[in-house]
Order: C-alpha cells, then structure tokens, then sequence
C-alpha cells in the first residue's frame, strides 16, 4: 500500500487535489457537502464540534475547522470548493480563505490580484481585436 | 438536421452570480466586465439558438466525491438549480430535451467516449452562471438546455486532448441528429487563477491570452500540455479552461471571431469571453 508520486507535487503552494487528499479528507469534504441543506447548516451552527464528531473528522480535522485554520484543512485533505462552505460559518469568502492561506490580510491578497493583471489592457491592445467598450 | 451555430467561453464563478443577484454590475468593479457580455447577448438574440448545450464543472452539488464521473451528460426533461450552501439565491429550473441528450449520449458512447447519463442533475454555479449572464434580461430561459459536466474537481482528471477529442465527436453527434435544432455550446470555466494554497491569486495574463487565441485559431496547441503543465501555468483552478476545447472541437476547424473580451481579476480571476461562429454550411 503506496501512494504513488506525481510530478505536480513539485508546484510550489499547491495542494492538487487527488485521490490521495480525497481520501484523507473524505469525512471532513463529506461535512462540507451537508451544508448544501439549510437544516444541517443550522445543526451545525448549534454545536460545530458535535456536528464534527457525527461525521467522523479526525481530531486535527475538527480542531480546524473549529478554529478556522484553512491552510491546516488543505494539509487534512480538505478540498478548496467544499472550504468554501465551511468558510462561510467564519464569515469568509473565497478572497478570504485565499488570504487567510498566505496569513495575509484580504486587501492584500487583492493587491496581488491587482497587481498579476497590471497592464492587461495594453496587452488586449498589442494582441488587437479585443472589445473596449 | 441539427446544426452548431457557434460556440461561447465563459468565466463560471460563483462571483459572478452574486454580483447578478444584487445588481452590481454597473458598479465600477463590475462594470467593465459585464459590459463586455453585452456583443454575446446581441450575437445570441440574433442567431437564436434552439439548445445550449453547457459544458462546466460541479463543484460539490449534484456530484459529491463517492461517485465521480470523468463525463456526464444530462438525459433528463429538466433540471434544477439548488443551494450550494453559501446564500446565493437558486435560478429558475431549466428545460432539457431528453430525446436529443439521448442520442447525443448513444452516439458520443458509440464513438468510443463513456458518457455517465444522468437522469436527475442539480446544476451548481458552473451552470447556471453562464445561463444568467446570457439571459437573465428575458422573463424565461429562451432555450432548452443540457448540461455536460467534465471533472476538474478531483484528480485523475482527464486531459485537454481527451476534451478536444470528445468536442469533435460531440459535434458529429449533434449534427447527426435529424430534427432542425439551432445549437450553441458553451465553454465555461477559467482562464487563469487559483483558490488554494499558498499560491492563491496567481493570474498569468500571457498565458490566458495565449490560450484565447490559439482556441481560436490552433486549438491543437493547447492539447499538447499535460495538466501538471496546465496547473504550472493557470493555476489548479485555471485548469478548468480544457473545458473550452469541449466547446471548441465540436466546432468547424475555421470559424468566423464575432467577438473577444477578457477582463481581470474578476474575484480571482482572469475571465475570457469569446464569441465563435461556425461558418455557414
């Protein structure tokens, strides 16, 4: 019993979710999806350890998602869509989450966004036939 | 017959929707971004397509990890958008057209691709996004819908080969089809970002730009990364833009640009719009 290695292990930052993350994470993204159901936000709202406990997370899982710890559930298996709904009961957004993984702030993280894009326009312009408005 | 008419790429984010819901599209933020959708609206009213055929991706609503299907197609009369669980209002329900998903399901199964048909399909965001952003002016979906979902959830995911080989069996099963249908197929998903990790927020410009032209005019080129490479480039996120050669394969090899529109960052990413029409047979 091996699980084998892939060559996108060696992308810096990056946690490629595979069979091997899904199986590790399977209780903890299995929670997440619950959440599509209004009822099962609102269990879980009621007492969040006890909800953790019911589908089984791992102690490390559950302690996470207690404390909200997104870098430490994509370490556990946790996959990035599924954080997203678990994200929302920390008041967090994608942008958010996207921050909290580097431990910079939100508006930070939109600078780096902003910043990758600089000069977008003038580059529709050199490729030409691109809208404007 | 069934005819292709063009096909469409979009950007699918769950952003997008909640700026739709609240009506934020002529806010500053916004407003570059939506007014670049409104050529595809016109090109739309004016080819008045029968069917959309939406190729996208679920990310945990219908399809939850114990069963992943590499491609699935919906055979159903209609389909139902639902709560994904973090407050974006759900959609009107779409019409579907069972009879032709049928066959599309047959002949892509005959030539030698697996299709998963689905009987009963929630579509998420991926979906109805895209739909909204096309059409949520008019009172009621203007076309039958049909949904065609790829995962680019949970690795092993297929290849960008493997979706430009299966758009150009799509397009022999739709124009195999005898009934006079109007089609258009939509592309979703992408260009360039990444959501998780510390790498988060990357968006790569070139490469998206890149990637919009050779759809266009060689989309061989981008057949020829492996996703590892794919994800090196646009982000593991951005590798949902092998959902475009879906799109792109089942239309003619020269097609004629009606329009192309790329904004970013968008939330966090790049987001690519272009309009492709298949040339008159």
């Amino acid at each position: 019993m091996v699980w084998q290695p892939h060559d996108y292990e060696n992308i810096p930052g990056t946690y490629v979710f595979d069979g091997q993350r899904s199986h590790a994470g399977y209780a903890l993204n299995r929670m997440a999806f619950s959440f599509n159901s209004a009822a099962n936000r609102e269990e879980f709202a009621r007492d969040m350890d006890a909800y953790c406990r019911k589908y089984g997370l791992s102690d490390e899982q559950r302690e996470a998602v207690l404390g909200g710890d997104f870098l430490k559930l994509l370490h556990l298996g946790g996959n990035v869509y599924y954080l997203a709904k678990i994200a929302v009961f920390h008041g967090m957004n994608v942008q958010d989450a996207g921050a909290a993984f580097q431990g910079i702030t939100t508006p930070e993280f939109q600078a780096i966004l902003d910043r990758n894009a600089t000069g977008f326009t003038d580059k529709l312009q050199q490729k030409g036939g691109y809208w404007h408005g | 017959m069934a005819r292709i008419v063009g096909g469409v790429t979009t950007s699918h984010i769950p952003a997008i929707s909640n700026a739709m819901a609240k009506g934020l599209e002529q806010e500053p933020y916004w407003k570059r971004f939506f007014d670049g959708y409104e050529p595809v609206k016109e090109w739309l009213a004016k080819v008045d397509p029968d069917i959309a055929i939406v190729v996208y991706n679920d990310h945990g609503l219908n399809f939850f990890l114990n069963q992943v299907p590499t491609f699935a197609i919906g055979c159903a009369d209609h389909y139902e958008n639902a709560d994904e669980g973090w407050g974006i209002p759900t959609l009107a329900s779409f019409e579907g057209d069972a009879p032709f998903s049928w066959h599309l399901a047959e002949s892509l199964i005959n030539q030698d691709f697996d299709m998963t048909t689905c009987q009963e399909m929630l579509v998420d965001h991926g979906f109805v996004t895209p739909m909204a952003l096309m059409w949520r002016h008019l009172p009621n979906w203007p076309v039958k819908a049909i949904p065609l979902a790829v995962n680019t959830v949970q690795h092993p995911l297929t290849s960008a080969r493997r979706c430009y080989q299966l758009g150009k069996a799509l397009g022999k099963a739709i124009e195999s089809y005898p009934e006079d249908l109007k089609v258009v197929i939509f592309g979703t998903g992408g260009l360039s970002h990444q959501l998780q990790g510390e790498r988060a927020g990357i968006i790569d410009v070139d490469f998206d730009l890149e990637c919009m032209e050779h759809i266009i005019h060689d989309p061989e080129w981008m057949t020829r990364f492996s996703n590892t490479e794919l994800m090196e480039k646009a982000g593991t996120e951005g590798i949902e833009v092998i959902m475009w050669l879906v799109m792109r394969g089942a239309l003619a090899p020269k097609v004629n640009v009606v329009h192309k529109h790329y904004h970013a960052p968008i939330s966090n990413t790049g987001a690519g719009v272009l309009v492709l029409e298949n040339p008159a047979s």
